[in-house]
């Protein structure tokens, strides 16, 4: 259960998008986002939903994860798709039901709008299901490497973020272990008013910053007695390797770009 | 005897805001190749000693000599690299998010190369038999194989020297058997000098030597055999001698015919069944 809730983002399969460098993948994720933007007519988001589909389709990764990557923003995307369709009012009339009339204006662009939602979502949500959350973080700091010259400290950031997801589930872990300890004393979690639960977490919160202190000091001492002194002088054990895959993604991105600068309107 | 490699003169710490000396004034020598048991009850500055050692703290007075370095604030990045350590709680020593990446943290931190840090990675993680496990996160590991994790850890660094600051305590018996199994055949093939810290005497009965620490003081000094034939001294110290030792006496004390004093199980076992058959 723990594994499904925490890394159950990322499917270890092998594909030729988890193959990818993840500092492509993030790149593409980037550029997509403001890409996304140029769209605004049929045919640059019918290129658009080609490409993400491509994507899809080569990662291998089954409909069902993406759709619950999907789920959260279902609610959102369908709001704003209403919302379009029942307040912009542009172009003839559709339909005319008495107390509201829907344009032809804003059905297209609440279908625009959602389909922009729905490609964005699609292909962040790739980079993190076929990405490693170590590999992401990897990527990052050679992405953010530049940002060194003016003092960012990039590795220390990136050192941050492995180490918080080296330690999720076994704070987990120690959660669960807590709250057996305090149910065992008598803490109610599950029922009462919701005011009461709010206060059951105390107990919980508790030892738990005491605990995390705790070790967060341990691990300390135990890396400057590994010789950890920052980011001088230190090697990566970890190599990121940009391969033919990568520029090839990267030319696609640009290849989109023109085509969708071609044919927009 | 053989090469010293460690050597401690009048060693004292104290902490900020104490009155006592929690290390007060201990001296002693570890030749190479040996593995010495430092014992005390809590409070008997026997963790502060191995952070002493490493430099992860300075004593206030005294010496300390690792190799031919004497561990000052210059060196004490030099001297990290001659002597590892291993601490009490499994989790908290973890640093990497799969077992490759904890042993190649303390690499990565010395600015070795990628290709000979994946040749070391491999040789340490054989050597505690873990290899297996390149890719395994902490939280799918059992105690001791974290442990093992990070003894290999240490041994990617090719120190001198290894403590164990009660490096087993936190483990079930069977991890704490998988972890010492794993020292004594390392100390075997001549890699490493073992300074292991413990309450546990049972662990210390593997040593060579045994250091007992009370109240910050070197109070004796011995064989595992000299140590444990203090007995009743060691009780009112607050250590357990081992079960053995005890079974051994009280068998002694009732007439039965045996010589010397157990200190293993196994020891113990071999004598009587011989015994056994004599009769």
């Amino acid at each position: 259960m723990l594994d499904k809730m925490i890394f159950g983002r990322f499917v270890p399969l092998d594909s030729p998008i988890h193959r990818m460098d993840p500092r492509s993948k993030l790149l593409l994720v980037f550029f997509f986002v403001c890409v996304v933007f140029l769209a605004n007519n049929l045919v640059t988001y019918a290129i658009l939903g080609v490409f993400t589909f491509i994507l899809i389709a080569l990662s291998r990764i089954p409909a069902r994860f993406l759709f619950n990557g999907l789920k959260p923003i279902l609610l959102l995307i369908v709001f704003t798709l209403l919302l379009h369709i029942f307040f912009t009012k542009e172009g003839a009339v559709l339909f005319d039901l008495g107390f509201v009339k829907i344009y032809e204006g804003g059905l297209l662009e609440g279908i625009y709008i959602s389909m922009r939602f729905t490609f964005l979502i699609l292909v962040t949500s790739l980079l993190t299901l076929t990405t490693s959350p170590i590999s992401i973080t990897d990527g990052m700091e050679q992405l953010l490497g530049p940002l060194k010259k003016w003092k960012m400290p990039v590795h220390e950031l990136a050192l941050m973020m492995s180490i918080s997801l080296r330690f999720i589930p076994t704070l987990m872990e120690e959660t669960e272990k807590i709250m057996k300890a305090q149910t065992a004393r008598g803490v109610d979690f599950s029922s009462g008013p919701v005011k009461e639960r709010v206060k059951s977490i105390v107990p919980l919160l508790v030892p738990l910053f005491v605990s995390s202190f705790k070790r967060a000091e341990d691990l300390a001492i135990a890396m400057e007695a590994r010789g950890y002194r920052g980011s001088e002088g230190r090697t990566k054990y970890r190599q990121l390797s940009w391969q033919t895959l990568d520029t090839l993604l990267m030319c696609s991105l640009v290849v989109l770009t023109a085509l969708l600068f071609l044919f927009r309107s | 005897m053989e090469e010293k490699l460690v050597s401690l003169k009048d060693v004292t710490f104290k902490y900020d805001g104490q009155d006592r000396n929690a290390v007060d004034g201990v001296s002693f020598d570890v030749s190479k190749g040996e593995w010495l048991a430092i014992v005390g009850h809590n409070g008997s500055g026997k963790s502060t000693l191995a952070k002493l050692l490493n430099g992860l703290q300075f004593p206030g007075f005294g010496s300390i000599l690792i190799g031919d370095m004497e561990l000052s604030e210059e060196t004490v990045w030099d001297v990290r690299k001659k002597v590892g350590m291993v601490f009490q709680n499994p989790d908290n020593q973890f640093v990497g998010t799969t077992v490759q990446d904890d042993v190649a943290f303390g690499l990565e931190n010395l600015g070795v190369q990628q290709q000979m840090m994946v040749k070391r990675v491999q040789d340490a993680l054989n050597k505690v038999k873990m290899n297996e496990f390149l890719d395994q996160e902490p939280h799918h590991l059992s105690g001791g194989q974290k442990q093992r994790v990070a003894i290999a850890g240490v041994l990617a660094l090719q120190p001198d020297i290894i403590i164990l600051d009660e490096a087993t305590s936190m483990l079930d018996p069977r991890g704490r058997e998988e972890v010492l199994d794993t020292v004594r055949e390392l100390k075997e093939e001549k890699i490493l000098t073992v300074i292991s810290i413990t309450h546990d005497l049972e662990e210390a009965a593997k040593a060579d030597r045994i250091i007992v620490l009370n109240q910050g003081r070197l109070y004796r000094e011995g064989t595992p055999d000299e140590i444990f034939h203090l007995e009743d001294e060691l009780v009112g110290l607050g250590l357990d001698i081992p079960f053995s030792v005890k079974l051994s006496k009280s068998l002694r004390e009732k007439g039965v015919d045996l010589a010397g004093s157990h200190l293993t199980e196994e020891e113990l076992v071999k004598d009587l069944c011989a015994l056994n058959s004599r009769i």
